[in-house]
């Protein structure tokens, strides 16, 4: 689960990383009253969106009085905001957060993510931060350093030393920022993470050591042992995402008009890359499960046909340990609890094909066959674009 | 030949009391499969599927002489099994269970790397996989057992449902499979392509590979650079995801293009350049096996 700003740096303040001062976040319909601000300022007003880029977007300002940035937090909240990031896609603020600013001398990038080839947490830092690290690694790969970290120890004393050293730290802020990286890779360890970024770590004007921004992933495997990670709402998924979620379905909305059912998430994925083959676009990734059971067929169909845009609803399934004629008569029975109103293909393989397509064929439910994951696929692009 | 599972093999089953452990052990053991015996912590000098039930590994192993471990115990004990079927001493592991927190995963690859740096020798197959299976021999996994036919494709995947798709359409062709290991979709896993790719290199059954990746990660470029150095055998390639998101987890916890890198079009690129064939249409891929096969051609000589 993608964290938003404020929310890292919650767990951040837990474990002494160095930070300015917050003043409050306030969400839609919250009097801005509500933010505290002391002190001589400026401040900073924040979007609270999971997207890089937000500057440049306009989802960060800055403000010299109190009045200022209330005023601006205002303006932000319900603003629609569209980054490099985001796909072409507006995001909603539908949160702000306000913090004191700084002046700033340097910018240092760091993170700690999973190296998936060493089998193990790495520390990934360069001493140019401000820029995007992927552009970075493109434009100047010798500037990205990268150091191992011991799933089961942390990080080791010489290893913050070099680091410091690597990065150029000053003499003045070597003990904070060693002391800084070790707890950056405690709060990875400790919270389950698969990514950690500070972006920019900053030393301000003042010589201060500061985490300006927080980009915090957490495993999603690991929520048992996290009762509040588990409590937290997913700022990412939809309302249909949701849903899906909590009866066990694996479910991503997308763009185009092709409900697609299929069971294991790698034939999923492989049935939206053949409705795109076939000239068609899927809206959405639906993974119904090992079991394909009646009612998780039933459900299944009730959380594509949500999506208003679905024009044809495809159902690929290899009928495993769960038999094709034991899926025929659930999709049948499924069809019937649900008024499916768009066109319907579906796409049988496995054990007792032969026995499922007969049930299919004989219910009397207007359903479109095919033997191929191909021909489903063309069958359901051509009742997409005729609906 | 096939690889790492025969008519031999004499498997454990960690979890064999559950319902998941249970309805799949009864499939395997209907397959022909030599389940010799279950592990669950309380449950020892029972007996489930007439098979004695033992409280730990150490003792299961001793009493029946087991060299595989199948593990169907749930995500928050997965990895401590694991690593308790490594200390009884069993050489092949596979491990079903999908949903194992990645830093488990992460602290169980670093405990099996410095157990083989002592000289034992031990394979992990997974977690969240669908198992490994030598048709018509041992069947240690979930897959279904009918759609396999033994044969001389090797076929190795991320993806449970998308290798079922495969070997049926190579059982369809009239084909058949050497060894099917589904080494399963978490970003830090056991086995990975190379691995498998060298034992079917190696193996005398096996004519021809199919390999099915998915996005995320950078398994299928590190099996492009075997392939090309070291592989004379033709290998046959999908990569699903062409189309999915950016950042978006596709279902597998491994299935997620991250900062531009793991997508598709690296990974197609990377398995065409290093002489694959990568079929784009899924449907095709038992054909385009068969007619390399049919034409009888023998595997290609070993490049000096």
């Amino acid at each position: 689960m993608k964290l938003l700003e404020y929310e890292g740096k919650e767990i951040f303040e837990r474990y002494g990383i160095p930070m300015l001062p917050r003043c409050g976040v306030i969400r839609i319909g919250d009097s801005t009253e509500r933010l505290h601000m002391e002190g001589p300022g400026p401040w900073v007003v924040k979007a609270q969106v999971l997207a890089g880029g937000r500057g440049k977007a306009g989802g960060v300002k800055l403000a010299k009085t109190p009045a200022e940035a209330r005023e601006l937090a205002g303006q932000m909240l319900g603003m629609k905001l569209i980054t490099h990031q985001t796909q072409g896609k507006a995001l909603t603020v539908e949160e702000v957060l306000v913090e004191e600013a700084c002046g700033i001398a340097r910018e240092i990038y760091i993170s700690v993510v999973l190296d998936r080839k060493a089998a193990a947490p790495a520390i990934i830092a360069s001493a140019e931060g401000g820029m995007s690290i992927e552009e970075l690694a493109h434009t100047h790969p010798e500037k990205i350093i990268k150091v191992p970290v011991d799933p089961e120890v942390g990080l080791l004393d010489f290893q913050t030393r070099q680091l410091a050293f690597d990065l150029k730290i000053p003499q003045k802020n070597f003990r904070e920022f060693t002391e800084f990286s070790r707890q950056l890779v405690k709060v990875f360890l400790e919270n389950d993470a698969s990514l950690v970024e500070v972006n920019p770590l900053v030393i301000s004007s003042e010589g201060r050591l500061l985490a300006i921004d927080s980009k915090i992933v957490t495993d999603d495997n690991a929520l048992f042992r996290h009762k509040d990670q588990a409590a937290r709402p997913d700022h990412e998924a939809t309302e249909i995402e949701k849903e899906a979620k909590a009866i066990g379905i694996n479910y991503i909305g997308l763009d185009g008009d092709i409900g697609c059912m299929v069971n294991g998430a790698g034939l999923a994925m492989a049935t939206l890359d053949t409705v795109k083959m076939a000239g068609g676009d899927a809206a959405n990734f639906l993974d119904v499960g090992g079991g394909a059971s009646v009612d998780q067929i039933t459900r299944a169909f009730q959380i594509i046909l949500k999506d208003p845009k679905v024009k044809a609803v495809l159902v690929n399934i290899f009928g495993g340990i769960m038999k094709c004629d034991n899926i025929a008569s659930g999709v049948v029975e499924a069809s019937k609890k649900v008024e499916i109103d768009v066109p319907l293909i579906v796409r049988l393989e496995g054990t007792n094909v032969k026995e499922g397509r007969e049930i299919l064929a004989k219910s009397g439910i207007k359903i479109a066959q095919a033997s191929s994951l191909w021909e489903a696929a063309q069958k359901a692009v051509a009742a997409a674009k005729a609906n | 030949m096939s690889i790492l599972l025969n008519k031999k093999t004499q498997i454990i089953v960690h979890g064999l009391t559950g319902a998941q452990g249970s309805f799949h052990s009864q499939q395997c053991i209907e397959y022909g499969s030599n389940i010799v015996g279950g592990v669950t912590p309380g449950k020892g000098g029972t007996e489930h599927l007439g098979r004695p039930v033992f409280n730990t590994a150490r003792e299961a192993v001793k009493e029946t002489g087991a060299n595989a471990s199948l593990i169907f115990v749930p995500p928050p004990y997965a990895a401590d099994s694991i690593l308790e079927a490594a200390d009884a001493g069993v050489a092949v592991i596979i491990c079903i269970t999908e949903g194992i927190p990645v830093l488990d995963m992460a602290r169980v690859k670093k405990r099996l790397n410095a157990m083989r740096a002592e000289g034992r020798d031990i394979t992990l197959v997974g977690p969240n996989c669908p198992g490994v299976i030598t048709p018509g021999e041992c069947k240690a996994g979930i897959m279904p057992g009918y759609i396999h036919r033994k044969g001389s494709v090797g076929v190795v995947s991320r993806s449970g449902t998308l290798t079922y798709e495969a070997v049926w359409q190579v059982t369809s062709q009239g084909l058949g499979q050497s060894t099917v290991v589904g080494i399963g979709g978490d970003p830090v896993q056991g086995m990975n392509f190379v691995d498998t790719l060298k034992l079917f290199q190696a193996d005398r059954q096996t004519e021809a590979v199919i390999m099915i990746g998915e996005i995320g990660g950078s398994a299928e470029e590190d099996a492009a650079r075997y392939i090309r150095e070291e592989m004379t055998k033709p290998v046959f390639c999908f990569v699903a995801g062409r189309t999915a998101p950016a950042g978006r987890r596709m279902g597998h916890a491994g299935a997620i293009v991250e900062g531009g890198s793991g997508t598709h079009a690296s990974k197609v690129e990377a398995l065409k350049e290093a002489g694959a064939v990568v079929v784009d249409n899924l449907s095709e891929i038992g054909a385009a096996v068969a007619a390399k096969l049919s034409g009888k051609t023998r595997p290609r000589a070993a490049r000096k």
